[in-house]
Formats: C-alpha cells, sequence, structure tokens
C-alpha cells in the first residue's frame, strides 16, 4: 500500500526525516512512536503533501505508483487520508456542504454520479450514529467552536466518509477522553478490512490498547531506530526514549 | 503545481461573461456638457419648468466644486466634456413585451433576466433601464392592485409630479457632493418607487442597470418612498459590456421610510472591471446612496455586494431621524486584479433609541486595493443608541491590500458602541485541509469565501444569494497560485 524508501526531507534548510524506510503492506495497521521534534509530522505531511518541504532523496510509493510529483487533491481523490492532529477552523462553512463536496470530488474522480442531498443526508446520518454524534452538528461550521473532541470525530466522521485506502491518523488520541477514544477506536476497528491500511502517529501506547497495531515504529531525529511488535510500545511507556537514543 | 498554474492562466484569459455589445440603432447626443445639453435632456423628456430649473441649479453648482480627493483610489482626470450625456434606443417607450425591439430582449435574455412571464413566478417586477430609458415595467398592472406605484423616473416626473417635486433632492441633496451634483444636472432616467399606507408590496421590485453605448455615462436616479407602515424590498443588478476606455456611472439613490416602514435594498454590482491584465478600461462607479428613517419605528437596510467595476465609490447610508428606527447595512465587496474600492457607510443617529448595524466584508485579491470608510455619528439628542460595526477583511496573495478608516463620533454620553475588526489571508493550512479532503483549489477559495460572506448573503433574497455566490466563484477564480 505505502512504501517510504530511504526518504530525506528537510523544511527551511533543516534536516527533518534522514533516511526513513517504511513498508505498508493493505490490511496492515503501522504505529509511529516518537517524542516532540522528532519528525512525525513532518512524515505525515510529506506523505499528503503539504507545501514547504523538499524532498532531497528516496521515494514514496503508493500502489505501486510514485506520488511524490502528486498534489495533495490527486493523492486525497486516490484514497490518502489524513486526520488531522490541529483540525482547521472553516468559519461559516457548513459541515454538510464541507463533506458533501469532498464526497462529490471523489465520487466524480472515480467516474461515480455525484449524491443528491437527501442520499447523501441518508449515508452521513447513519456514519454519525456509529461516533455518537448529534445530527445538530450538520448545521455547524467546519470545526468552528468545536472542543478538541468533536474535532478528532468530526475527522474520524469524514475518513468513514470519503473511505480512503490508507488513513494516517497524526495524534488523534491527543486531547481526547477515554469516552471519545473508545468511540474513535470503536470507529476505526469497524472501518479496518483487508484492503485498508492505517499509520497512526502518536506519542503514547494509550490509543494503541483500542487500536492494535501490527507493526511498531520508534521514530528518533527523522530516522526509524527501532521496529518490532505491539510489545514495543508497552516498552515505550515502561522505559521512554532514553533507551534508543544514541 | 503546474497544475495550478494552469488553472490560473486559463482564468486570466477568460472573458468577462457580460462584455457584449448589442447593435441597436441609439440617438445619442454628441459628448460635452453644458447647459444646451440640460435643455435638451429636458425637453427631450419633455419636463415641466421646475425640474429644468433645478437640473440647471445643480450644473451651476457641480461646476464650482471639485472632485472629492479623500478616497482611496487613484484614476486618470475625467474629461466631462467627452462624455455624451443622453443615449437612447430609437425605437421607444412602448407599452407592451411584443413592441420591445427583439435584440434588447436578446440582451436582457444574456444577462439571464427574461422579462417574461417567468419573472412572476418568481414574484419579481422588473424596471429594466438599458443605457438611459426605461424600456419596459413589467407586473405595473399587479403592483397597481396593491396601490404600489413602480415606474421609470421619467414616468414618474409625467404622472407623479407632486411626488417627486415633494421628496426630490431631500435626502441628497444636489449640493451634497461633486458626483451628486453632477447626477442632479444630468441624470436620464431611472426607478421610482411609491408604497402606499400600510402596503406590502406584494413581490420584490428589481432594476436591471446595463450601461450598452459607447462613451456614454449612466446617471440614473432612484427614488423610494416608503408610507406609514409599508413595506418593499427592492433589487438592483448592475452589469455593462466590455470596453476600453473607462465608462462613468453616477447614481443617485434615495429612500424615505415614514413611520413604521421598512425598505431593504439590495444590489449586486457586477459592472465591467477593466482588463484583468492590464487594468484598461472598466467602469468609475461613483454612487450616491442615502435614506432617511423620517419616522418612528422605520428601518432601512442596505445589502450589497460589489463585484464588478475598475473603481468603486460609494457609501450607503443611513439618517436616523425617526425615535427607535433602525439602519442596516450589510456589504461585500471583493477587488482582484486592478480593481480598486472604497466603500462603506454613514449611520447618523439623530433620534432617540436608534439602531444601527454595519457588517461588511472586504476581499481582495490580484492587485487590487480595498478600503472600508465607515462613519457612525451620535447626535446631541439621540438617547440611548446604539451601533455595532464590524469589519472583516480577507488577503489573497501578497499584492493585495485591505484598509479600514472607521469614523465615530459620539455627542451623547448614553451612546453604546461596539467596533470589531479583523484581517486575516486565505490561511494556507484551510486550502491544504481542503485539498487533502480533495477539494480543489478554486472550490476551496470559493468555499471559504464565501463562509465570509455568509452573514452578508443571508440578508440577500434568494434568489439574488444564489447568484452572489456564482458571481464570487467567477470573480475570484484563479487568485490562488
Amino acid at each position: 500500500m505505502l512504501e517510504i524508501k530511504n526518504l530525506h526531507a528537510k523544511v527551511e534548510n533543516k534536516f527533518i526525516l534522514n533516511g526513513i524506510n517504511l513498508n505498508i503492506k493493505p490490511g496492515e495497521i503501522h504505529a509511529i512512536m516518537g517524542k516532540n521534534g522528532s519528525g512525525k509530522s513532518t512524515l505525515s505531511n510529506i506523505i499528503t503533501g503539504k507545501d514547504g518541504y523538499e524532498i532531497t532523496q528516496g521515494d514514496i510509493k503508493y500502489k505501486n505508483e510514485s506520488i511524490t510529483e502528486w498534489n495533495p487533491e490527486k493523492r486525497s481523490l486516490h484514497g490518502i487520508f489524513m486526520s488531522f492532529q490541529y483540525p482547521v477552523v472553516m468559519p461559516g462553512v457548513n459541515n454538510t456542504y464541507f463533506l458533501k463536496a469532498a464526497l462529490n470530488a471523489k465520487r466524480k474522480y472515480n467516474g461515480q454520479k455525484e449524491l443528491d442531498a437527501a442520499r447523501f443526508l441518508k449515508i452521513i446520518k447513519e456514519k454519525l450514529q456509529d461516533l455518537k454524534m448529534d445530527s445538530s452538528y450538520l448545521q455547524r461550521a467546519v470545526n468552528d467552536g468545536f472542543s478538541g473532541g468533536e474535532k478528532k470525530r468530526n475527522e474520524i466522521l469524514q475518513m468513514l466518509t470519503l473511505e480512503p485506502s490508507l488513513s494516517i491518523l497524526d495524534e488523534t488520541d491527543s486531547g481526547l477522553d477515554i469516552d471519545a477514544l473508545k468511540i474513535i477506536s470503536d470507529g476505526v476497528n469497524r472501518y479496518k478490512s483487508p484492503d485498508r491500511s492505517f499509520l497512526i502517529i502518536t506519542h503514547y501506547q494509550r490509543l494503541l490498547e483500542y487500536i492494535e497495531p501490527d507493526i511498531v515504529h520508534v521514530l528518533i531525529d527523522g530516522e526509524i531506530v527501532k521496529s518490532g511488535d505491539k510489545k514495543l510500545a508497552l516498552k515505550l511507556e515502561e522505559k521512554g526514549y532514553g533507551w534508543l537514543e544514541k | 503545481m503546474s497544475n495550478e498554474q494552469q488553472i490560473i492562466e486559463s482564468n486570466l484569459n477568460k472573458d468577462y461573461e457580460y462584455g457584449f455589445v448589442t447593435d441597436i440603432e441609439s440617438e445619442t447626443l454628441p459628448p460635452g456638457l453644458n447647459e444646451n445639453v440640460i435643455r435638451t435632456i429636458s425637453k427631450k423628456k419633455d419636463e415641466p419648468r421646475w425640474l429644468l430649473d433645478w437640473r440647471l441649479k445643480s450644473l451651476k453648482r457641480w461646476k464650482k466644486m471639485k472632485k472629492p480627493g479623500w478616497g482611496k483610489i487613484s484614476y486618470p482626470e475625467i474629461n466631462y466634456q467627452s462624455i455624451s450625456y443622453f443615449s437612447e434606443p430609437k425605437k421607444k417607450q412602448l407599452s407592451s413585451l411584443d413592441e420591445v425591439d427583439p435584440q434588447l430582449l436578446e440582451t436582457y435574455n444574456k444577462l439571464g433576466i427574461p422579462l417574461d412571464e417567468q419573472k412572476m413566478l418568481n414574484g419579481i417586477a422588473v424596471d429594466a433601464v438599458f443605457d438611459s430609458v426605461s424600456v419596459a415595467t413589467t407586473f405595473k398592472d399587479e403592483l397597481k392592485k396593491a396601490g404600489v406605484v413602480f415606474c421609470s423616473f421619467s414616468d414618474a416626473v409625467k404622472n407623479y409630479p407632486k411626488l417627486i417635486q415633494k421628496y426630490l433632492g431631500t435626502v441628497i441633496p444636489s449640493s451634497d457632493n461633486y458626483f451628486a451634483a453632477l447626477n442632479s444636472a444630468v441624470f436620464t432616467d431611472g426607478s421610482f418607487v411609491y408604497i402606499p399606507k400600510g402596503v406590502r408590496c406584494p413581490m420584490e421590485l428589481s432594476t436591471y442597470f446595463r450601461i450598452n453605448e459607447a462613451k456614454t455615462g449612466q446617471f440614473e436616479r432612484t427614488l423610494i418612498i416608503a408610507d406609514e407602515g409599508s413595506h418593499v424590498s427592492y433589487l438592483e443588478g448592475c452589469t455593462a459590456p466590455m470596453r476600453d476606455e473607462n465608462q462613468l456611472h453616477a447614481a443617485v439613490v434615495e429612500l424615505v421610510a415614514h413611520k413604521d416602514a421598512t425598505i431593504k435594498y439590495s444590489t449586486v454590482q457586477n459592472w465591467y472591471p477593466g482588463d484583468p491584465k492590464t487594468g484598461k478600461g472598466g467602469i468609475y462607479n461613483f454612487v450616491t446612496k442615502r435614506g432617511t428613517c423620517l419616522g418612528q419605528n422605520s428601518r432601512i437596510s442596505w445589502t450589497q455586494v460589489e463585484t464588478g467595476s475598475a473603481i468603486t465609490w460609494k457609501y450607503p447610508s443611513c439618517i436616523l431621524k425617526g425615535d427607535n428606527s433602525v439602519g442596516e447595512f450589510y456589504s461585500v465587496a471583493v477587488t482582484n486584479n486592478f480593481q480598486q474600492a472604497d466603500t462603506g457607510t454613514k449611520m447618523i443617529h439623530i433620534g432617540k433609541n436608534t439602531k444601527s448595524t454595519i457588517i461588511s466584508k472586504g476581499i481582495s485579491a490580484g492587485k487590487g486595493q480595498q478600503t472600508y470608510r465607515g462613519e457612525v455619528k451620535i447626535m446631541k439628542n439621540a438617547e440611548n443608541s446604539r451601533n455595532f460595526s464590524q469589519c472583516d477583511s480577507i488577503l489573497i496573495g501578497d499584492k493585495c491590500g485591505a484598509h479600514t478608516f472607521p469614523y465615530i463620533e459620539v455627542k451623547n454620553p448614553t451612546a453604546k458602541m461596539e467596533h470589531e475588526a479583523t484581517t486575516s489571508n486565505i490561511g494556507e493550512d484551510q486550502l491544504f485541509y481542503c485539498s487533502q479532503r480533495g477539494i480543489s483549489i478554486d472550490d476551496a477559495v470559493s468555499m471559504i469565501v464565501n463562509g465570509f460572506c455568509k452573514e452578508v448573503f443571508n440578508e440577500l433574497p434568494m434568489e439574488f444569494a444564489v447568484e452572489a455566490t456564482k458571481l464570487m466563484e467567477v470573480t475570484l477564480e484563479g487568485s490562488v497560485g
């Protein structure tokens, strides 16, 4: 699904990623753990194509195609989704409208008929229930006045609606209380399937108790210094990152 | 990002959608401005003596005045002697649509304003001003039943001379400013509305202005009188063909709301903004609009969406004379490429418990420059008056500008004033968020901008709101690279 080879990248002349290798197969859940400033968010921004990063070496392949020249829109339309660490507020832009525009952009790109308002609402209401969200949320402006938990649920709602093949969850657990964490994890677990992959970026192993990863990677100074199974996450929780640092 | 570059290129090359010229024989006065021209206009319109005198007096005043220099706009000196002050289609003043020149009707169709029964379904009566003469007025009969007068200004001068004489120039005297004086001297036509006591106008009244003839200025005049307890909603839409030379538009709109009356005046202005690459051509839009809330509990509400014109200079204002009267100003102005806009409002609180609201949304892109200029004045006797002002600007790109000049003068200590202002860029974060969800840059910009303008669009009648949203899309397409 996602194959990253020897990826080096810099922001404003500072190297953030120093040779990342990552291979996520269909149906796999990978977790990347690391301290602040280790390059976690840079990695997710580069995979989704955000401006301002320069790839100096290496390649990113998604479904066997190099995507480094693709713009963010194209990457999204091909099924790469990111749940933002800090979801962006869009004042005055109705949530329903936003979601519908996103879904229809994708349907159009895939040669499917665009959904009308009625059919869209039917789909969206089911997903709302799955995430235990109130339907009044649909009338609100995108992330405007949302609590931290509401914002993160909104991200997952978007994921469930857009049905991506690769979902990157960038610190989705930060700022969530335990109930919200459970609801979101349930949503993700239901969405799991053999042809969908996840890259979960987190500080803590807490989220990984609910969403079980196949492989855990430890990112330090822009390099993956260790990979292992879920036990690695527990060890990190116990010992911190110090023992892995050079 | 070569893809985005392409979008920008294709949009830069996009023609002004309404830039066609209608080939109709018209009678046009030779360029020039002097007493004889005024006499000719007045004679052609068969006007009474008092009106001619008023025009001549205005001309004299205008000659002594200087163009206002305080606006944050720059443009070459206008040569008023090179402008023709009157143009009319040759076959004119017809009573039914069947008699209207088919080419003219075609023009309206291109503008998307069919002057036919469809409008009735939409509940809109249209008075269309094509160059300077009002061509056809629809739904007169139905309005007549309600006692509403809605006709061309010329007709009103003939049929309701007393009302015209009583109100003309009472809200905006001809000496008010340079452009109002010019208009008072040379105005050719416009619309007149009278809503009798207690009548709620059964449909939205609508006027479409369009400048066709080369080198003609358009100087229309609108006068709306809402008698006690009446209610009217008036819509004005403007387009103009594409021309290299600048064309001058200097209109005057006067509103009078008596006791318990409400006037809602909405404008969607889409005059030709000039060549997007060179800034050549385009309309100079110097407009004076003002309403007086004469009686108690009266209300005047201005809503404007200004997307066109090379230069926009207008300040729809309210004089709140009557106790408990309410003035409102909702504005969205867009300046892209070489457009300049200096716009805002004045709220003059004279009566007790008067209330005013100002919501101004400015959007600048390209090399566009935009200024909000607003004045709130609380007079000595205006006990417990309140004003709320909110001026927000969005900048798209780094070559445009937004400026805010609020003037506040309070002479009564019981007044409550609130002023909020924000300026923001369309955030890269917002655009990235949208594109991460598969939404194109153009759609994202239009979504963000429409969200930004929502409070104002909500004030527009449904049909206009849809049009305004579309206009914003066209105006701002490709503005982000």
